[in-house]
């Protein structure tokens, strides 16, 4: 009973606050503190308000690039790494973990850093093997940036879920193909690609969502740009506001609703497969 | 070139000097053999005998170490799998779960180069499902067809390319029993209606006794015997094989006398047993470790008084009934000997009513020929 009430406890502590948020979203008052009744007037403001369309815009633009990089560079990795024997396999399999594990701010840190690194040295060796009078390129922090960095992250979660689903993928499929003249690319689209695609697609949401959720690693290495989170963050430095409780408020929806989406993808996949296995 | 001229013309696989080595591990050592177009051939074993690995090799999936596979007299070391005129059916079927029953059966056509046209695939599709008794279930999904479906499909997905060889890996062991018996049959007949070679590996001795043509039994990566099933039933090459293919009852002992085809051996025990020298046998000389093989439906069963005179056998051994299985056309008895131990009996139905029917605990006489024992190496 006292376990019950603690777990109750638990939950309540995390899910009041979110709870709160929602319900605040719908305010009719223009306090954060003071319910006065409903509305949705927030979310007309906000939709309305061009600061906030454009963090959304880069923020969607960002995470949708992050996210179809790490479904792509995901998948190659996650098929080269399942024929890897031998001694390196511990190693890479750990890498990819850590890389899940590793705090977003040493992410941020790191990725900032190796960045400014990179540009300070390559933008002077554009400038001068560029013809003159046109104006060279000057690499900078921006979208790009982001892009690159949450790739970077997402890519292991895509590596992870692949990598489960080709393990538990009948390898007497290829072998099928094969023997019924399908050619390797041949086979890789018509068997292994099917049968993998519910774990990318899982993969790509998920990633999505990570990438346009990310505060940390997109504060340091956004530039001038703000992504939503950003975007949130620094209106939040002038007081909460029905509007961000909003805002707050789409976002969740959005990020649940691909979270179940991808959790989906990923249980009827291996129901399908196991009743076929029967 | 001249390779290709002196083979035989009926020649479809050739194993030639064939080993294949995973690390440490020889699963297929220095194996030579022959299979001819239009046979029903199986590697017989049990598991990792190397009878899986040597289809494998048939089918690409495996490069021998060292010597050469044939298939229709051209060598395929270093084909790949999707380039070899041969198609398998899959111990799980390995149906695509992903494609519908018709998808699944015209994967092959659609890879052919050039494309056989819509119209044509769907006549070749049809046709094949109607050849496995399958028509109208095209459209179906894979899980939603039974383990009989799902084989039947598969074999459907692989004749329908019309290979030269069919290679099926173990392709009746996850059906039950009455299904197996009937896929059996089904088999054999698509495999004279269609003539071309079937190779089944399989560790069932009794599917590919009822099944084959000619059997290879492998042990330890080696070809032990290949033969028909007669041959190796009737004349094993040693006592691995006798053991393999039927039941045996073995007396063990050491050559003590060889004159002409018969063979006497001593046991442990003293006691003197001839048989006659199996012509598929290396030759045995005095000394050698051998054993006297004698078929259980080839020995008969007598109450306890009758003599080897009596029964009209040359042997009559005393002992006691253990155990006794009631098979319908047969009985079979095992009777605890005096002096050779167990020894397994089957008597059929007409012998049976010569006597009133033994009973577990009852003495009885066993007895046998000396022309129907065989004298095999014993390994």
């Amino acid at each position: 009973m006292t376990m019950r009430l603690y777990t109750f406890a638990v939950y309540l502590f995390l899910y009041v606050p979110i709870g709160i948020i929602v319900l605040f979203s719908f305010n009719s008052g223009r306090h954060a503190s003071d319910f006065q009744g409903l509305s949705v007037k927030w979310y007309g403001k906000a939709l309305s308000n061009p600061f906030m369309m454009d963090a959304l815009t880069t923020s969607l633009i960002i995470a949708f690039s992050a996210a179809l990089l790490s479904s792509i560079m995901g998948t190659m990795a996650a098929l080269a790494l399942q024929r890897i024997r031998g001694p390196l396999k511990p190693l890479f399999d750990g890498m990819i973990y850590v890389s899940i594990m590793i705090p977003g701010i040493v992410i941020g840190i790191a990725t900032l850093v190796a960045l400014v690194t990179v540009f300070d040295f390559l933008n002077p060796i554009l400038a001068s093997v560029w013809p003159e009078g046109a104006n060279p390129p000057k690499l900078s922090l921006g979208y790009m940036s982001v892009i690159a960095a949450h790739t970077l992250f997402t890519m292991s979660l895509v590596i992870l879920l692949v990598r489960a689903r080709i393990a538990g993928m009948d390898r007497s499929l290829i072998e099928a193909a094969q023997d019924l003249y399908a050619t390797p690319w041949q086979t890789f689209r018509l068997i292994t690609l099917p049968q993998i695609f519910p774990a990318i697609l899982a993969g790509f949401l998920l990633s999505f969502t990570f990438s346009f959720d990310d505060f940390i690693i997109s504060f340091f290495v956004a530039g001038t740009n703000s992504t939503l989170p950003i975007y949130v963050f620094s209106s939040i430095r002038r007081g909460i506001t029905p509007e961000v409780n909003a805002i707050g408020t789409m976002v969740l929806a959005v990020s649940l609703i691909l979270l179940v989406t991808a959790q989906i993808l990923l249980r009827k996949n291996t129901g399908k497969s196991s009743a076929a296995a029967e | 070139m001249t390779a290709e001229i002196n083979n035989l013309p009926d020649a479809d696989i050739e194993f030639r000097d064939v080993s294949k080595r995973f690390g440490d591990v020889i699963a297929v050592d220095n194996v030579s053999l022959l299979i001819k177009r239009g046979e029903f051939f199986s590697f017989l074993g049990p598991s990792g005998c190397g009878k899986t690995t040597s289809l494998r090799l048939i089918a690409g999936f495996e490069q021998p170490t060292t010597g050469g596979v044939q298939i229709g007299g051209t060598s395929v070391i270093g084909v790949p799998p999707h380039k070899r005129p041969v198609n398998m059916v899959f111990q799980h079927y390995a149906l695509f779960p992903h494609m519908t029953v018709a998808e699944n059966i015209g994967f092959g056509l659609r890879q052919r180069k050039p494309k056989p046209s819509r119209s044509d695939m769907d006549k070749q599709v049809d046709e094949s499902l109607e050849m496995v008794r399958m028509s109208g279930y095209g459209n179906r999904r894979i899980w939603e067809m039974s383990g009989g479906q799902q084989q039947r499909v598969a074999l459907a997905r692989a004749l329908i390319n019309r290979p030269t060889v069919l290679l099926l890996d173990e392709p009746l062991a996850a059906l039950d029993r009455k299904l197996r018996r009937d896929m059996q049959i089904e088999l054999q007949t698509l495999q004279r209606e269609v003539g071309i070679t079937f190779i089944l590996v399989t560790h069932d001795q009794e599917e590919a006794l009822s099944m084959s043509d000619q059997i290879c039994i492998m042990r330890e990566g080696r070809v032990e015997q290949l033969g028909s099933p007669r041959e190796l039933y009737d004349l094993p090459v040693n006592r691995y094989v006798a053991d393999f293919v039927g039941k045996t009852n073995f007396i063990a002992g050491t050559v003590s006398q060889v004159s002409g085809g018969t063979i006497t051996l001593e046991t442990e025990k003293g006691m003197s047993f001839s048989g006659r020298h199996s012509p598929e046998t290396k030759m045995l000389s005095p000394g050698d470790n051998a054993c006297v093989a004698i078929r259980p439906e080839l020995m008969l069963i007598g109450s306890d008084s009758e003599s080897a005179a009596d029964m009209n056998t040359d042997i009559a051994l005393s002992g006691q009934i253990k155990n006794q299985i009631f098979l319908g056309e047969h009985t079979e008895y095992l009777v605890a000997t005096d002096i050779i131990g167990d020894v397994l009996v089957l008597s059929p139905k007409y012998i049976e009513s010569r006597h009133k029917g033994f009973g577990p605990g009852d003495r009885v006489s066993v007895g046998w020929k000396n022309e129907i024992a065989l004298v095999l190496e014993d390994s």
